[in-house]
C-alpha cells in the first residue's frame, strides 16, 4: 500500500534533473592500495631472489611481472575508486560504478527489504563500513563499500525511514 | 478414534477465543511407519552380498523377533510423529507445530501466501487424501499439511484463501469455495503432439543412436555400447512420457481467489496462484511449433517452483489467459517490439535480430531468442530495481543493456539497447516501477 509519496510531490520536480552525486571517501582507496602493495611488493622480492639464487639471474626478471601488476594496479585501483558513486533522489537510490565494466543501479526506497551495514577488522581499523540494501530480489546487487562508519549510520536511518514511508512489499 | 476428539474438546474450552487445534488425516502414520523399514531396505540394497550373507545366517526365531519388534516400532514411530502434528488457522496465521524432540512451530501469515497446492499422488487418490502446500517467500521448502481428508484439504484451502483474501472472520466458513471458471483446457491429442515436436528428446534419440554406433568402430564390445545406449535411448523416452502424465488434462480455471491449474495423470495437482503474486510471465515459442502458432506460457511466482501455466496452447489463447492473469496487459505483437540498432550486431553476430523490447503502461515487455522465442512480460508494480549494465565492447558499439529484477529472482533483461535509450530507460522504468505500485492490487485483494 502506498503512502507518502503524494505529498513529496514539490521536491520530486528535481526527478528529471541530473542527480547529486556523492563519491566514496578516500579510506577505501587507501585500504585497497595497502592491500596490494602488501601482496606484491614481497612476492617481486620472493620470485626475484629465489629465481636469483636457485635459477639463474636471467631467471630472476620473471620477478617484473608482479612488478607490473603493482604499477598497474595502482592507477586502476583509483579509477574504480572515482567511479564509484551514489545519489539519494526523492524516491530512490542511485548507484553507479566501474570503469570499463560500468553498472548502475535503481533501487526504489519502498521496495527496501533490508538495510545492513557491515564492516570487518581490516575496514574497522581504517574506519570504513560498508553499506548493503536488500530487496525481494535476489539479485539486486546494491553495495556501498567504503563509507565512514557516521555517513553508513546516517545512509542506513535515512533509508530505513523512507523505506517505511514507502513501503510497498512485493 | 475416540482419544483424538477428547483431546480436541478439552482444547476448545481452553481456548475458546483461540483457534481450533486439529490433526492430520489418520492414515498419514501408515506412510510415515515406512520409514525405518525403507532404511533397512535401503541399506539391504546398497549392499546385496553383505544382505544375503547375514539373512542366511539369521535363524527362523531371530527373524520373527526382529520382524515382532520392527513392526510395531515403525508403527509407534508412525504414530507418535502424526499424535505431535497439530495445525489451527487463527485470523491471520497457519500454525502447524510439529516434532517429537526437535519441537518446530511455524506460523505461516496468510497475507503473504503466494500459492496454495492440493496434491494428491497416486496411491494418496486411492485412499481419498490429499497434501496441502503453501507457497511462503523467503522459505527453502514448502511447508506441507501431508495428509489431509480430500474434502477436508479442499475445505481447508478455501477457508485459508478467504481469510488471505481478507474476508471477515465471522464470514470465512461460509464463503466456502470461489466458484471456478474454466478459461482453457488442453487436449490430450495436442499435448502428445506438441511433445513429439520438443526438439530435445529428439536430440537425445538422436545422440543414442549415434554415441553407440561411434563405441562401436572404437570398441567392438556390445556391452559398452548397451550400457550407453539404453539410458540414452530411455532418458530420451521418459522425460516425455513423463512430462505427457504430468501436464495430462491441463486445465486452467479463473475464480475470485486466483488462478486454479489442475492437471496429472496419475499424480493429480490442483494448484491455486491468488491475484496479484504473479511476478513474471514468459511466452515460449518453439521453432517446431512456430507453424502451428503454439506457445507455452510460463510465470513466476516468488518462492513457488510451479513455473507453468500453459503447456501448449494457439498463440491467440495464451495470450487471452496471460491478459486474464495480469489485468490490465495486452501482450504486445511481434511489430509492437523494437530490435536493437543495427551495429549491436558487432556484439551478438546473428542472435541481436532476436532481442526485442516495447514498454507500455502496465508491463515491460522483452524478447530474446531467434530459433525459441522467447518474450517475457513484468508488471511494472512487480520490478524491485533496475540496473544499467555496459562491457568495455558494448560502449565502443554505444550499446547497453537494462536488467530489470522481480521478486521472484527472475532477472528479466534487454540486450544491447542504444546507450542513450537505455539510460533514458533506465530512469522512467524506475519511475514506473514506483508509481505502477499504486494502481496494482493490494495483498489482501478482498478487503472492504
Amino acid at each position: 500500500m502506498e503512502t507518502g509519496t503524494e505529498g513529496t510531490a514539490a521536491p520530486r520536480a528535481g526527478a528529471g534533473a541530473e542527480p547529486v552525486w556523492t563519491g566514496l571517501p578516500r579510506g577505501l582507496l587507501k585500504v585497497r592500495r595497502l592491500l596490494l602493495v602488501l601482496w606484491l611488493v614481497p612476492l617481486t622480492a620472493a620470485v626475484g631472489v629465489l629465481l636469483g639464487v636457485f635459477a639463474g639471474g636471467v631467471w630472476a626478471a620473471f620477478a617484473l611481472l608482479p612488478l607490473a601488476g603493482l604499477l598497474w594496479g595502482w592507477p586502476m585501483l583509483g579509477r574504480n575508486w572515482r567511479s564509484w558513486r551514489y545519489a539519494e533522489r526523492a524516491d530512490d537510490l542511485l548507484i553507479s560504478r566501474g570503469v570499463l565494466w560500468r553498472e548502475e543501479t535503481i533501487v526504489p526506497y519502498g521496495r527496501m527489504q533490508l538495510v545492513e551495514v557491515t564492516s570487518g577488522p581490516l575496514e574497522r581499523k581504517f574506519g570504513l563500513a560498508s553499506l548493503q540494501l536488500h530487496t525481494a530480489a535476489a539479485a539486486t546487487d546494491a553495495t556501498i563499500p567504503g563509507l565512514t562508519p557516521a555517513e553508513a549510520e546516517r545512509l542506513r536511518d535515512r533509508l530505513t525511514e523512507l523505506g517505511e514511508a514507502r513501503s510497498a512489499g512485493l | 478414534m475416540t482419544a483424538p476428539d477428547v483431546h480436541e474438546d478439552v482444547r476448545d474450552q481452553d481456548l475458546s477465543a483461540e483457534a481450533r487445534e486439529r490433526r492430520l488425516h489418520p492414515v498419514t502414520p501408515l506412510r510415515r511407519a515406512w520409514a525405518p523399514v525403507a532404511i533397512v531396505l535401503g541399506w539391504a540394497v546398497h549392499d546385496l552380498n553383505e544382505a544375503q550373507r547375514r539373512l542366511a545366517q539369521l535363524t527362523a526365531t531371530t527373524l520373527l523377533i526382529g520382524i515382532a519388534v520392527l513392526i510395531p516400532a515403525a508403527a509407534l514411530y508412525g504414530f507418535l510423529t502424526w499424535w505431535f502434528t497439530h495445525f489451527s488457522v487463527t485470523d491471520a496465521e497457519l500454525r502447524i507445530r510439529t516434532g517429537l524432540l526437535f519441537r518446530r512451530t511455524a506460523h505461516i501469515r496468510l497475507d503473504r501466501i503466494q500459492a496454495v497446492d492440493v496434491t494428491q499422488p497416486l496411491l494418496a487418490r486411492f485412499v481419498g487424501v490429499a497434501k496441502l502446500k503453501l507457497d511462503v517467500i523467503g522459505a527453502d521448502k514448502k511447508d506441507e499439511l501431508a495428509y489431509l481428508g480430500e474434502r477436508e484439504a479442499r475445505e481447508l484451502r478455501a477457508e485459508l484463501l478467504a481469510r488471505a483474501a481478507g474476508f471477515a472472520p465471522e464470514t470465512v466458513r461460509d464463503v466456502g469455495e470461489a466458484p471456478a471458471e474454466q478459461i482453457l483446457h488442453v487436449p490430450p491429442r495436442m499435448l502428445a503432439v506438441s511433445l513429439l515436436l520438443t526438439g530435445g528428446p529428439w536430440a537425445m534419440l538422436l545422440a543414442a543412436v549415434v554415441v553407440p554406433a561411434l563405441l562401436w568402430f572404437a570398441t567392438h564390445n556390445l556391452w559398452t555400447v548397451l550400457a550407453v545406449a539404453v539410458p540414452l535411448a530411455g532418458g530420451a523416452g521418459t522425460n516425455s512420457v513423463g512430462r505427457f502424465i504430468k501436464e495430462y488434462d491441463w486445465t486452467v480455471g479463473e475464480s475470485p481467489d486466483g488462478l486454479r491449474i489442475d492437471h496429472g495423470l496419475l499424480d493429480r495437482d490442483h494448484e491455486t496462484v491468488p491475484p496479484g503474486r504473479v511476478q513474471t510471465v514468459r511466452i515460449v515459442e518453439p521453432l517446431l511449433w512456430r507453424r502451428r502458432g503454439w506457445v507455452r506460457v510460463e510465470l513466476a511466482v516468488a518462492g513457488s517452483s510451479n513455473s507453468v501455466l500453459v503447456p501448449v496452447a494457439p498463440r491467440e489463447i495464451a495470450e487471452g489467459v496471460v491478459e486474464r492473469v495480469l489485468p490490465g496487459v495486452t501482450v504486445p505483437g511481434a511489430e509492437a517490439l523494437t530490435r536493437p540498432p543495427k551495429r549491436a550486431a558487432w556484439c551478438v553476430p546473428v542472435w541481436w535480430r532476436g532481442y526485442g523490447l516495447v514498454t507500455t503502461d502496465a508491463v515491460f515487455v522483452s524478447r530474446h531468442g531467434l530459433m525459441r522465442r522467447r518474450l517475457a512480460l513484468v508488471p511494472h508494480a512487480k520490478v524491485q530495481s533496475v540496473r544499467l549494465t555496459q562491457g568495455p565492447w558494448e560502449r565502443f558499439r554505444g550499446v547497453a543493456d537494462v536488467h530489470v529484477d522481480t521478486g521472484a529472482d527472475k532477472t528479466v533483461t534487454a540486450r544491447l539497447r542504444d546507450a542513450g535509450e537505455a539510460a533514458e530507460l533506465l530512469r522512467a522504468q524506475a519511475d514506473r516501477s514506483r508509481t505502477g505500485r499504486k494502481v496494482a492490487r493490494p495483498d489482501r485483494w478482498m478487503a472492504p
